[in-house]
């Protein structure tokens, strides 16, 4: 089934419905991509547009109500809640907006909590240092700003050597340079570890960092732009 | 007044709003408040219930205030009774022991005869008649039967019942049958347990009573009422100097009335239970108001922040939630008021098998209401008062931020010790250490809903104990055979020669005035063998006492009664034959867990009364084979005057026990499971609202449901384990004092603990954790993803 050249991700007819009749709110209505293995994909569009709805799906963690989803060649549309989690547990990362850390847990011990169900996993202080928060390891939550925060929440993400990271916003509760760091972080483990990268972001200008930029508007995939030559974060101009 | 409760009626909307929306654990509080306030208003009803209907059955039927046996006295003495100081009314009566002989009975069953006057008026102890008439002065031959030993047996007006009266055949017929004050609780002489169908009373003429006990012109008891509020003491004293030639056995106040002493020290057991029920609950309760009002006010300080600047007052909002809180105590009055009266009935009808009133309707006690409500409306006081505090001092400002997120830092319980534990482990385990208040409560809740559990196996226990000893260690009998009178011990050679009898045991008792130190109790002593095989005096370890010379052996609780010790010296006037009054030395104390009787050696007890070889009635150890045949020759013979089956009795007593005190138990059990549940589960729920967003979390990071559960279920369960050992001390120490409470001269409640009580209370607690776990589970396995990563907080 899984060959070289098979996208990572491919969708045909994506759609998701809230409620019925007059008042349904479409979501999705027939999204149709491929996003190839080891890329950085930047997802653009307005408010309300679908992006985290696409995000969610592909992630796993919500259910389309038409269409396939196919990671790897399996629709995750298809799978039941078992191998829904299955899916997310053994090879996707993930980066919220609002990084949801265990705030009883310290920096390390977040980490440790997914590199403990993790098949291959990387060690705790290793994930860390890749983000530059060794030193903090043993810091709570609470001890954190807001953009360390974020950086453990990507540390947790890729300690389990994920084929697929999803960030929803990652830096939308962050200043414009903690917000750079964090992109940097996430581009450079791109092209080290190799992990399809998903990223939400309200800055269109942020499209420069990725491998290839979908732009998203009701519900629809607009059009896709492929950059040829990937900008670092720090090169952006806000 | 406005300014506090304008707005009120926007804030009521919400209020029902936010009931509906934690109703789960509105339900449990309910449910527990309920709880408490139904055991409150039944056992309050119930005692109430009792005490009206036994007061104006006391009242309409001329209960005596005291009773004054003898041997023989004449009836002019009445009138020197008449003019003691304080007596109303005294008239004399005649009672004789005797038997009744049923054809579908093999045993003979004791009687007791009571004289009775039909055409006087005003009687003393006068009866209730259930069906038919009185007997006839002018007919003869015609008797009025205790209705419950009627109707145990299916006889009535019309009937012919054949009996032996002072040795002498005879045959009744049935001209009614009637309830009486004095035998509402009906416990056959020498027994232990209310048995109806095993105790006669037959009410006959004088003149058939003169006739049958030889007593013409005389009177063997007085009953006598005593003016309103007057003291019973002197009154006896001189009842007792008068009598004293007629062979007087000790007059004493209806408080000593064994029926009434039963019935009274029911309520009073009644009363032990809810003092501590009732309170243990409405501290569950406000414990859990607590727990579930200060989560509320913390969600929605944001709100409340909002109301206060659009101008709400302080005392508006902390009205508004202490409404909330008193609307749950308010429901749960109403659940548990309902609650109360179905058990109430419940119980009633179980009552009925034990208290024979002509009527017995459960009525609430309506002052519990205001009680009820009271003490639930100070439950919710407690539970809200703090949280309702912390949502009036929020400042505007302070309450729109969001709360502070809990503050772990680094200390001494990091964790990271010599083992490891995974990271689920170390978040309920800090959690746990972080929150130690918290936690704390809820151990104590669960182990409330223990220590109840524990309590009532104990209870249980302890009715198995002693009955166990009393009737498998302390006497051993099969049949205890009274007689009208003393007889000479050659008489044990007739019952020995009956086939089937294996070993028979003399016995000898006399009533005496026991006093010492000041104290004085009137009551029985008992001479037992040297060696005794059947009834044996036995020490607290239930070995037997071998060597006791001539000194007497005192149930355990005359101790405190008589305020005496071993050694000491204890006055003996016997009240028969030559009357003598003697000083004896206490020699030990006995175990006994049923009455609380008095021995001595046989042989010292004849020489202090001067009458050797005389004995009361024996004790007989059967084989159980033979017992048909037994208890036909005892019907034949003429001087028993009474039989009591041991054996059977405690059959008997098992079965009453498991119907009446079972079903109470069954209630109690159901109620301790409430609360434990209750408890845990809200304790589960709060747990899962506040941490909702780190579970999700988990559950998107690749966590299954189990082991997300286990974050959440693994916290509930470390608890319960902690709530195991404080809820055995808490079940231990309820038990020690409710046994205490409830021990009277009647029923010693003994304090064993077995082990096994605690295992049966873990079992309950548990299965409650994983009832309650399983609702909490069911919530982590429905839960919706997405909305959780949109929000902050
Ligand atoms: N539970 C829901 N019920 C009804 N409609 C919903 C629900 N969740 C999302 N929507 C609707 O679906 C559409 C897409 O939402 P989505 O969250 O994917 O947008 P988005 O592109 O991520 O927007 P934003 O940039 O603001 O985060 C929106 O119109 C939203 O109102
Ligand atoms: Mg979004």
């Amino acid at each position: 089934m899984e060959s070289e050249d098979q996208p990572a991700f491919k969708t045909r007819g994506l759609a998701k419905t809230y409620g019925e009749g007059a008042s349904a709110v479409h979501a999705l209505r027939g999204v149709e991509l491929e996003i190839p293995k080891g890329e950085l994909v930047v997802l653009l569009g307005p408010s309300g547009s679908g992006k985290s709805t696409l995000l969610n799906i592909l992630g796993g963690i919500d259910r389309a109500t038409a269409g396939e989803a196919l990671f790897h060649g399996d629709d995750l549309v298809r799978m039941d809640d078992r191998r829904l989690t299955r899916y997310r547990r053994k090879h996707v990362g993930f980066v919220f907006q609002f990084y949801n850390l265990m705030p009883s847990l310290t920096a390390r011990e977040n980490v440790e909590l997914v590199a403990e169900i993790a098949d291959k996993p990387m060690d705790a202080m290793e994930a860390l240092e890749r983000v530059g928060l060794k030193n903090r390891a043993d810091h709570f939550p609470s001890e954190l700003s807001g953009g360390e925060q974020q950086r453990v929440a990507i540390a947790r993400a890729i300690a389990k050597q994920p084929s697929v990271l999803f960030c929803d916003e990652p830096t939308g509760a962050l200043d414009i340079k903690t917000g750079i760091g964090v992109l940097r972080a996430l581009q450079e483990l791109n092209s080290t570890l190799g992990a399809t990268t998903l990223i939400i972001t309200h800055a269109a200008a942020t499209g420069a960092i990725a491998d290839r930029v979908l732009n998203l508007a009701d519900g629809q995939l607009r059009n896709v732009e492929i950059n040829a030559v990937k900008k670092k974060p720090e090169e952006l101009d806000w | 007044m406005n300014e506090l409760f304008g707005g009120m009626a926007t804030l009521n909307k919400k209020l029902w709003r936010d009931l509906l929306r934690v109703k789960g654990q509105v339900l449990a509080i309910v449910l527990v408040i309920g709880a408490g306030i139904a055991l409150l208003v039944m056992s309050r009803g119930m005692v109430a219930s009792l005490d009206t209907t036994m007061r104006v059955y006391y009242a309409r039927y001329q209960f005596a205030d005291i009773f004054a046996p003898a041997k023989r006295a004449p009836n002019r003495l009445l009138a020197d009774l008449r003019a003691i100081d304080g007596v109303s009314a005294a008239q004399g009566r005649i009672v004789g022991g005797g038997l009744v002989d049923l054809p579908e009975e093999a045993a003979p069953i004791s009687a007791q005869f009571v004289s009775i006057d039909p055409d006087a008026p005003r009687r003393i102890n006068n009866v209730a008649i259930a069906r038919g008439v009185p007997p006839s002065s002018t007919r003869g031959g015609e008797a009025l039967v205790l209705e419950p030993f009627a109707a145990a047996h299916g006889l009535g007006p019309g009937d012919e019942i054949a009996v032996t009266m002072h040795g002498a055949r005879r045959v009744f017929r049935i001209s009614g049958t009637a309830n009486a004050p004095e035998f509402i609780y009906i416990i056959p002489p020498g027994d232990f347990a209310p048995d109806p169908a095993r105790f006669a009373v037959l009410w006959v003429t004088r003149e058939e009573m003169e006739a049958a006990y030889d007593l013409d012109g005389a009177f063997n008891e007085a009953v006598l009422t005593l003016s309103h509020g007057v003291d019973e003491k002197p009154v006896i004293a001189a009842l007792d100097r008068i009598l004293a030639p007629y062979g007087a056995t000790g007059a004493y106040a209806r408080a000593d009335q064994i029926s009434n002493k039963y019935l009274t020290e029911e309520m009073k057991q009644f009363a032990v239970m809810d003092s501590v029920m009732a309170p243990l609950f409405l501290i569950v309760s406000a414990f859990l108001l607590n727990v579930v009002m200060t989560r509320l006010v913390q969600t929605e300080r944001t709100q409340i922040g909002l109301l206060k600047s659009f101008g709400y007052s302080n005392a508006t909002i902390g009205l508004h939630y202490l409404m909330f809180a008193l609307t749950i105590a308010l429901i749960g009055t109403g659940v548990g008021w309902i609650g109360g009266l179905q058990l109430g009935r419940m119980i009633t009808k179980v009552y009925q098998l034990y208290f024979h009133f002509p009527f017995l309707i459960f009525v609430p006690d309506f002052r519990t209401l205001n009680w009820a409500l009271l003490s639930s409306g100070l439950t919710a006081g407690f539970g809200g008062t703090l949280a309702v505090i912390a949502a009036a001092r929020l400042a505007p400002a302070i309450a729109m931020r969001p709360p502070a997120p809990p503050n772990y830092r680094r200390g001494a319980s990091s964790g990271r010790g010599l083992f490891r534990i995974d990271q689920p482990t170390r978040m309920f385990m800090r959690r746990i250490v972080r929150q130690p208040v918290r936690a704390a409560l809820t151990v104590i809740g669960i182990g409330a809903a223990m220590g109840l559990a524990v309590m009532m196996r104990f209870n249980l226990n302890a009715i198995d104990y002693m009955l166990n000893a009393s009737f498998n260690v302390i006497d051993r009998s099969d049949i205890l055979v009274t007689f009208a009178e003393p007889l000479s011990d050659a008489t044990m050679y007739q019952f020995r020669n009956i086939e089937g009898v294996l070993y028979v045991e003399a016995v000898r008792s006399t009533p005496a005035r026991f006093s010492h130190a000041g104290s004085e109790r009137l009551a029985g002593i008992t001479g037992i063998p040297d060696a005794p095989v059947l009834n044996r005096p036995l020490d607290s370890q239930l070995r037997q006492i071998e060597s006791h010379g001539d000194g007497v052996l005192l149930a355990r609780q005359y101790a405190e009664i008589l305020n005496i010790g071993v050694g000491d010296m204890l006055t003996v006037e016997v009240r028969e034959g030559r009357r003598p009054t003697l000083e004896l030395p206490v020699a030990g104390f006995v175990e006994a867990m049923i009455g609380t009787p008095i021995y001595m050696k046989k042989t010292a007890l004849d020489r202090a009364l001067k009458e050797p070889g005389r004995i009361s009635g024996v004790l007989l150890k059967i084989d159980p084979n033979e017992s048909e045949r037994i208890y036909a020759r005892l019907k034949n013979m003429p001087m028993v005057a009474g039989v009591s089956l041991r054996r059977e009795a405690y059959r008997n007593f098992r079965k009453l026990l498991d119907e009446g005190p079972g079903t109470f138990r069954a209630i109690m059990t159901l109620v301790s499971i409430i609360i434990a549940i209750g408890v845990v589960y809200n304790n589960a729920r709060i747990a899962f609202i506040e941490r909702e967003r780190d579970l999700a979390t988990l559950r998107i990071l690749g966590f299954t449901k189990i082991e997300t559960g286990y974050v959440l279920l693994g916290e509930l369960a470390a608890l319960t384990i902690i709530a195991l050992p404080v809820g055995s001390l808490i079940g231990y120490l309820l038990w020690t004092y409710v046994a205490a409470a409830m021990s009277t001269d009647l029923y010693m409640i003994p304090t064993v603990v077995k082990a096994a009580g605690f295992g049966y209370a873990a079992i309950v607690v548990i299965a409650a954790g994983i009832m309650a776990g399983g609702f909490v589970q069911r919530d982590i396995n429905r839960f919706d993803l997405v909305p959780v990563l949109k929000s902050r907080e």
